[in-house]
């Protein structure tokens, strides 16, 4: 156990935290871009990314032929590390660099690889993901969007629901069924779509937030390339699958966390209860103690996740465990805002007595919608307890 | 590069400790020796002695292993989740004490007999007031010509009866704590033993009447005692912590392996939800919380400066889970988790001695909120 970075290592911790002190914009700090519409906001968060990717911060792990800079992942904890401390703004492309990208150089073909990789990196395109519909919450499997293989082409009919960032989006992936006769898993396949053809349509759903920041896309007679598919037909579920895993621990990543947590910590320390600093109140330390216990935790367990990697260590469950506490530590960390602001903790928006410009009862409904997105608590605790602890499986509908 | 993992060595260490505990100290030992009067299993201890448990972390030079924080972690994060009873954590405690501040003489006399298992040890720091800080220690400790007069009392001392060599904390003046070699047998200790709901540790409380001590018996200076205790409190909180880890890992294994078998309904009940999100939630408490412990111990060898604040954390959360782990195991288990047949009930009384022993969650929570500055 050696939990010390080489001369290399702290020499690179040392360029990249003088990188990001000179260039982490003030008033993008802490910003979260995927959970906006706002096209002002959209521009500057993909030059923050460009920023960070021509900067060589980006991707780090990934091959160099396709934009990354071939690294081992201590690099990437390093960036990820530097960037809580200066609380720079997320990334807007993380979909499509968190979960399209890893599964394009798993399971893409050359080609793909070539097309994508690269305005993933730039932000010169911006993913969604098609999974949910009406019908198929869940029971993700379940799916009726119907792909039909004409020719060259896929004909494309159905319905996707949740569907974040889709308004400004330039390209889906997507879950589609090409198989209706087969077995519920054996019928599915990933497709990349463009979102410009014709025959999408995006209707913009409101949020609990009052934000629209996710919608429903339909799908009518859009014909897609069959050099679109990614994997084999008909073997989309296995895709999707890796996938999930790369959205679980998108979701369970503690690099946000972190930073969410020292904001809350600031906050207790300027606002006043009782006559105080509410970080004096003896059951606010409890709470804000619990709190950093919970999420060094993780922190501690990213290392120790990042080492089994490094050992060749199947994973197991451990995408599903991260996923599952760490969303509900996110809901947790706002909810404690929220009881530090007292009355002041319901203002929002463009109220002038709102603190923190209001991002903490967004925070705390928008981090409720992360517990249900990317697979609901309920659903993690399913995979956790059948397989990996081998409880029996519940009987299942077909 | 990080490498936040155990070495090969220590694998196997964690490996042969639970073969070795599971074959040597089943429930039934447990059990028995809650009927023993001192409650050290002598045999399994001898036995632990002759694999160099007790002298783990000594020096080989002392007659130890010479091994490391992490690796004594390990052993007792095994040792909880056997349930195993006796004197081992405080013994260890007090070992190291002697190995901090010991001088040549006093290490000479007890080292060689701790390292053999020939004799144990208890720290007695607890008083009427349940305080974890030095405002807690009243027991006063007077000069006298030829050496140091004891008068007062300890509670809660941590292997007593059992432990033949006490470690007491003492006022020596206004704001001055030391700490005292003092052995059990000496005229005027009396021994008391608690009764508690732990059937697989021994707590007693121990009076000293105008017990006259040596000059020698002051372990390190005289008014420095606090310093010392502070760090053996950690590393007890650490040691708690680990144990706890080992508890709660048993207890969900435990009602795991029952939810497979036991039949309800026509079908078993670990295939209901309500039963398999209960496990789900037990192992995403359990699981990562191992990182504390290992980041605690780790601290304790590498970093000792984030010790105390790691064992803090380490020692709060793991009392928590532990805690709320075997209460969903005994509820998992139904009628037969609450019986005294079931073996589950070792595991729920001893988690809850652990949530207290060397400090609550609430109050470890409070130690790292004052280490934070918030």
């Amino acid at each position: 156990m050696d939990l010390t970075y080489t001369p290399d290592e702290l020499a690179f911790e040392r360029e990249v935290r003088t990188w990001l002190k000179r260039n982490v914009p003030r008033r993008q700090r802490d910003e979260r871009p995927v959970e906006f519409g706002d096209p002002r906001r959209i521009a500057e968060a993909k030059a923050w990314q460009r920023k960070v990717h021509a900067a060589g911060y980006l991707a780090l792990a990934w091959p160099r032929e396709y934009g990354g800079q071939g690294a081992d992942v201590m690099r990437q904890t390093i960036v990820n590390e530097e960037m809580v401390r200066a609380r720079a703004p997320g990334l807007i492309g993380l979909l499509g660099i968190s979960m399209v990208g890893p599964t394009l150089i798993q399971h893409g073909s050359e080609e793909q690889r070539r097309r994508h990789l690269p305005s993933i990196l730039t932000a010169a395109e911006i993913w969604c993901q098609g999974y949910s519909e009406p019908g198929s919450g869940s029971d993700l499997a379940s799916l009726r969007t119907r792909a039909e293989l004409r020719g060259d082409e896929f004909v494309v009919n159905g319905q996707k629901v949740w569907t974040s960032n889709a308004q400004y989006a330039d390209w889906m992936f997507c879950l589609v069924r090409t198989d209706p006769d087969a077995p519920k898993h054996a019928g599915i396949s990933y497709l990349l779509i463009d979102m410009k053809t014709p025959g999408i349509s995006v209707r913009p759903l409101v949020q609990m937030t009052g934000d629209a920041g996710f919608n429903e896309v339909f799908f009518e007679d859009v014909r897609v390339p069959r050099a679109n598919l990614v994997g084999l037909l008909n073997a989309g579920w296995q895709v999707a699958n890796a996938t999930l895993a790369h959205e679980r621990n998108m979701l369970g990543s503690t690099t946000r966390t972190q930073q969410t947590f020292q904001k809350l910590v600031r906050l207790a320390r300027t606002q006043r209860r009782n006559g105080g600093p509410a970080s004096k109140d003896p059951v606010v330390r409890q709470c804000l103690a619990d709190l950093a216990i919970r999420v060094e935790t993780m922190k501690l367990e990213a290392y120790r996740q990042l080492t089994d990697a490094l050992r060749k260590r199947p994973p197991g469950i451990s995408a599903s465990v991260n996923k599952l506490v760490t969303t509900e530590l996110n809901h947790d960390i706002a909810r404690a805002a929220l009881d530090v602001l007292g009355s002041y903790g319901p203002l929002h928006k463009r109220d002038p007595r709102v603190r923190d410009a209001g991002v903490w009862p967004t925070d705390f409904m928008y981090s409720l919608g992360l517990i249900i997105g990317g697979g609901t608590s309920q659903i993690q605790k399913n995979i956790i307890a059948e397989r990996g602890l081998g409880m029996p499986r519940e009987a299942r509908g077909r | 590069m990080i490498d936040f993992g155990l070495s090969e060595e220590q694998e196997a260490l964690q490996r042969a400790a639970r073969e070795f505990l599971a074959r040597e100290c089943p429930p039934a030992l447990v059990r028995e020796t809650a009927k023993a009067p001192d409650g050290v299993p002598r045999a399994l201890y001898a036995k632990m002695a002759e694999l160099g448990w007790m002298g783990l972390v000594v020096p080989e030079t002392d007659g130890g292993l010479g091994l490391s924080t992490l690796d004594l972690a390990l052993v007792l994060e095994e040792l909880g989740r056997a349930a195993a009873p006796g004197p081992f954590l405080p013994t260890q405690l007090v070992t190291h004490a002697l190995l901090r501040a010991g001088s040549a003489v006093q290490r000479k006399a007890w080292l060689p007999r701790l390292v053999t298992g020939e004799c144990f040890a208890a720290l007695a720091y607890l008083e009427e007031s349940d305080r974890h800080d030095p405002g807690g220690i009243t027991l006063a400790a007077r000069r006298a010509r030829d050496g140091w007069r004891l008068g007062g009392t300890k509670l809660f001392v941590m292997g007593v009866p059992g432990a033949e060599l006490l470690l007491v904390a003492a006022r020596t003046g206004r704001s001055a704590v030391s700490l005292f070699l003092v052995e059990a047998s000496a005229p005027g200790v009396r021994v008391r033993p608690a009764e508690t709901i732990d059937l697989t540790r021994r707590v007693g409380e121990v009076h000293f009447r105008d017990v006259a001590l040596e000059r020698t018996a002051l372990l390190g200076r005289e008014g420095a005692g606090w310093p010392l205790l502070a760090r053996l409190l950690d590393l007890g909180a650490l040691g708690i912590a680990a144990d706890s880890l080992g508890g709660a890992t048993r207890a969900l294994e435990m009602a795991v392996e029952y939810s497979k078998v036991r039949q309800q309904f026509g079908r078993p009940i670990g295939s209901f939800q309500a039963l398999k999100h209960m496990a789900a939630e037990m192992v995403s408490e359990v699981e990562p919380s191992r990182s504390l412990v290992w980041h605690a111990a780790y601290a304790f060898d590498r970093r000792p400066r984030e010790a105390a604040r790691a064992a803090a954390m380490a020692k709060a959360r793991l009392g928590d889970v532990y805690s709320r782990t075997v209460n969903r195991s005994v509820q998992m288990h139904g009628g037969i988790g609450f019986t005294w047949e079931h073996d589950l009930h070792l595991w729920f009384k001893r988690a809850r001695w652990n949530e207290v022993a060397f400090g609550d969650p609430a109050y470890q929570r409070e130690r790292l909120a004052a280490i934070d500055g918030y």
